[in-house]
C-alpha cells in the first residue's frame, strides 16, 4: 500500500508538471495579453508593464523563471488585481467556495444515498418511480435554473432568504442547495443502480437468514458493497465543488474562488490562470488518491500490489 | 402439541410476475419429526427451494403464500409477525447455501459474519461471541480459527466457506437445519466432508435436516426420509428404502433409473427421463409428468392424482396405484 501511495505521487507529480506546461504553452499561445483592452495603454506603458512582469522575455526564459519561482512556492503577484498575491487570492477564495462545496457535497450524500436505497428497496412501486423523476430533473437541469428558480421562490415570493453575499447562515441556504441538487440525483441514482444488484446477491440472502432486521441488512451488508460506485464518482466532484462554481457564485455574489477560473481567462491573467490551474489539478489528483484508500478501507478485496 | 418437529400442509405458493401467475407449489404437504433427515429431490424448478425458503419466510417478492400451513415447533410460521420470524431464523432454523463463494459478505471478516448471529439471538457478549464463534469454527473442523476469525470470505477455499457457513447456520444450535444443495458448488472430495461433518453436527446438537438436493447418492447416505418433487408437488413420499427398493411413482422410478452405474457395460447407454419439464406458467391440466410418463393412461392427462398411501408412512400421486388397487378388486 505505501508503495502503491508513493508511486502514485510520484506519478501525480510528473501529471501536475504536464498540467501545467501545457497551461502555460497554450495560453501564451492564445492572441492578446494581460494588458490589451479596447482602451490600449500608451506603447511606453506596455513596454514598462511588460518588463515590470517579464513578460517581454522569449517564452522559454519566461517558462524557466515561472517554474523556478514555482517550485520555491512561489505563484508570483496577479496580473490583473493588483497588489494581490496569486496564492493569497486562491486562499481566501478556497476558504469559502469550499465552506459552499463541501456543505453542499455534504447534503448530497446524506440525501442522495438513503434516497436511492429506498428506491432500490421499493423497485418498481411508487416511491422508486417518484426518486427516479426527481432524480432525472435533478440531473437535466442546470445550475442556474435551479438557482432563479430558489431565489424567485424563498427571496421574491415568501422573502425569506438573502439574494447575496455570504454573511450569515441563511446567506448559505440557497447556494448550497442549487450547488447540492444535481450530485444529490446524481448519487441517488448511482445508489440505486448498485444497490439493486448488490441487494440480489447471495450474501444478502444470508443475512436475512440469520434474522437480521431489514435495517441491519441494507446498512450493514448491503450498503457498503454498493456504495464504491458513489466513492469512486465523489473523489473528482468533490475537487470541483470544493473549488467553487463559476456559475452559482456569480448569481449569488458569493466571494468563492470559482469565478477566477473563468475571469483569468478572460482578463489573461497569467499567473492567475496559472494558479487556479495547478490548484484544482493537485486538488483533483489528492482526491484521486484518497479515493483509492477509501477504496481499500471499504473492500477489502481490493489490493494494490 | 404436535408429534413433528415441523409440518406443512397442503402448501400453495405462487410467484405472480407479470406474465401471469406461476404457481411454484401446489398443495406441497411434509412431515419433519425431531431428529429426522429429511431430504427432497427433484429436478430444477420443481419447488425444493422455494419449499425451504417458505419455512424461512423469505419467499422472494412476488412470491406469495396463497393456501395452507407451516407449523414449526407448535407454531404456525406462515402468519407469525416479521419480527417474531426474524427471532426463528438464524436462531432456531439455521440454513446453508449452495454456493459458498457468493454466500458469505467480502467486505466483512469471518468472526464479524459468525458473531452477527451469535449476538443477534444470545445474550452474549462481543468477547463472548468471538469466543462461540472461534468454538463453532472448531466444531466444523477449520484449523487456525483465531486467525480465520480475522481472515476474508475471499482468503478462504470453497470448502472453507461451505464450513464458515455451517458455523454460522449453527451457531445458536438451531432445531432445524436447512441445507439448500450445500454440495452441489464443491468438488466431490469436499463433498463427502461436508456431508459427514453435517452428519456429525446432527448428532452432537440434536437437530432434523432438510436435505435439498437432486443428487440421489446424496439423500440415499444421509436420509431417513425423501420426498420427491415435480412441477411443484410431493409425487411421492417415504422412507429412504422404501423410495430406492420399491418406488411407486413413475418418476421417481425414471430418476432412479437415470443414476449411472458403475457395474453397467460399455456399450449401455445412460437412460434419461423423455421430455422437458414442465412450463410452470402454463402446466398441463392432469398429472404434470403426465407427459413424460410412458404408462400415462387416459385420465393421467385430465386429472391430478391424489397421494394414495402406498406402505407404511410412503404416499404416492400416480393414478396407476388406483388402477392396481382396482385391478386386484380391492376397494379404492
Amino acid at each position: 500500500m505505501a508503495r502503491y501511495l508513493l508511486k502514485k505521487i510520484l506519478v501525480s507529480l510528473v501529471t501536475l508538471w504536464l498540467v501545467a506546461s501545457a497551461t502555460f504553452l497554450l495560453m501564451h499561445m492564445v492572441p492578446g495579453g494581460p494588458f490589451l483592452a479596447e482602451k490600449s495603454p500608451s506603447e511606453a506603458t506596455l513596454k514598462a508593464l511588460n518588463e515590470k512582469y517579464g513578460l517581454d522575455q522569449p517564452l522559454s526564459i519566461q517558462y524557466k523563471n515561472y517554474f523556478a519561482k514555482l517550485l520555491k512556492g512561489d505563484m508570483g503577484p496577479s496580473i490583473k488585481q493588483r497588489g494581490r498575491e496569486v496564492d493569497d487570492i486562491i486562499k481566501t477564495g478556497f476558504k469559502v467556495s469550499a465552506r459552499v462545496g463541501g456543505l453542499s457535497i455534504l447534503l448530497a450524500v446524506i440525501l442522495g444515498v438513503p434516497l436511492g436505497s429506498f428506491a432500490a428497496l421499493n423497485r418498481g412501486k411508487w416511491p422508486d418511480s417518484l426518486i427516479l423523476l426527481i432524480s432525472t430533473t435533478g440531473i437535466a437541469v442546470p445550475s442556474f435554473v435551479v438557482s432563479t428558480v430558489l431565489m424567485m421562490i424563498f427571496s421574491v415570493k415568501l422573502d425569506l432568504l438573502p439574494t447575496y453575499g455570504l454573511t450569515t447562515w441563511k446567506h448559505y441556504i440557497m447556494p448550497v442547495m442549487s450547488l447540492a441538487f444535481y450530485p444529490t440525483a446524481y448519487i441517488s441514482r448511482l445508489t440505486r443502480s448498485s444497490m439493486l444488484e448488490v441487494l440480489g446477491q447471495d450474501y444478502i440472502r444470508t443475512a436475512k437468514a440469520k434474522g437480521l432486521p431489514m435495517y441491519k441488512v441494507l446498512f450493514k451488508h448491503a450498503l457498503r458493497n454498493a456504495i464504491l460506485p458513489v466513492v469512486t464518482y465523489l473523489g473528482p466532484l468533490l475537487a470541483y465543488t470544493l473549488t467553487g462554481s463559476f456559475v452559482v457564485e456569480r448569481i449569488f455574489t458569493v466571494p468563492g474562488l470559482g469565478n477566477f477560473f473563468i475571469s483569468s481567462i478572460l482578463n489573461r491573467d497569467y499567473t492567475m490562470i496559472m494558479g487556479t490551474t495547478i490548484f484544482l489539478a493537485t486538488l483533483i489528483i489528492i482526491m484521486n488518491l484518497v479515493v483509492d484508500i477509501v477504496y481499500k478501507l471499504v473492500d477489502p478485496r481490493i489490493s494494490y500490489n | 402439541m404436535s408429534e413433528y418437529l415441523l409440518s406443512i400442509k397442503n402448501l400453495r405458493l405462487s410467484f405472480f410476475t407479470n406474465v401471469g401467475e406461476v404457481k411454484a407449489l401446489n398443495d406441497v404437504s411434509i412431515n419433519l419429526k425431531k431428529g429426522q433427515v429429511l431430504g427432497i429431490v427433484g429436478e430444477s424448478g420443481s419447488g425444493k427451494s422455494v419449499t425451504a425458503y417458505s419455512v424461512m419466510g423469505l419467499t422472494a417478492h412476488p412470491g406469495k403464500i396463497v393456501a395452507g400451513s407451516i407449523e414449526f415447533d407448535g407454531k404456525l410460521i406462515n402468519e407469525m409477525p416479521e419480527k417474531a420470524m426474524r427471532d426463528l431464523r438464524g436462531n432456531d432454523i439455521g440454513m446453508i447455501f449452495q454456493d459458498p463463494m457468493t454466500s458469505l459478505n467480502p467486505v466483512y471478516t469471518i468472526g464479524n459474519q459468525i458473531c452477527e448471529s451469535i449476538l443477534l439471538h444470545t445474550g452474549k457478549n462481543r468477547k463472548q461471541a468471538r469466543q462461540r464463534a472461534v468454538e463453532l469454527l472448531e466444531l466444523v473442523g477449520i484449523n487456525e480459527p483465531q486467525k480465520r476469525m480475522k481472515q476474508y470470505p475471499h482468503e478462504l477455499s470453497g470448502g472453507m466457506r461451505q464450513r464458515v457457513m455451517i458455523a454460522i447456520a449453527l451457531a445458536c444450535e438451531p432445531k432445524l437445519l436447512i441445507a439448500d444443495e450445500p454440495t452441489t458448488a464443491l468438488d466431490v472430495t469436499i463433498q463427502a466432508q461436508i456431508l459427514e461433518l453435517m452428519m456429525e453436527l446432527k448428532e452432537k446438537i440434536d437437530m432434523s435436516i432438510i436435505m435439498i438436493t437432486h443428487d440421489l447418492g446424496i439423500v440415499a447416505n444421509m436420509c431417513s426420509k425423501i420426498a420427491v418433487m415435480y412441477a411443484g408437488k410431493v409425487v411421492e413420499y417415504g422412507n429412504v428404502d422404501d423410495i430406492f427398493y420399491e418406488p411407486r411413482h413413475e418418476y421417481t422410478k425414471g430418476l432412479l433409473k437415470s443414476i449411472p452405474n458403475l457395474y453397467s457395460q460399455d456399450h449401455e447407454k445412460l437412460l434419461a427421463i423423455e421430455g422437458t419439464p414442465v412450463d410452470m406458467l402454463h402446466p398441463p391440466k392432469g398429472c404434470p409428468f403426465a407427459p413424460r410418463c410412458e404408462a400415462a393412461m387416459k385420465i393421467c392427462l385430465d386429472q391430478m392424482p391424489d397421494h394414495y398411501p402406498v406402505g407404511q408412512e410412503h404416499y404416492s400421486a400416480c393414478w396407476l396405484i388406483q388402477k392396481e388397487e382396482f385391478d386386484r378388486g380391492g376397494i379404492v
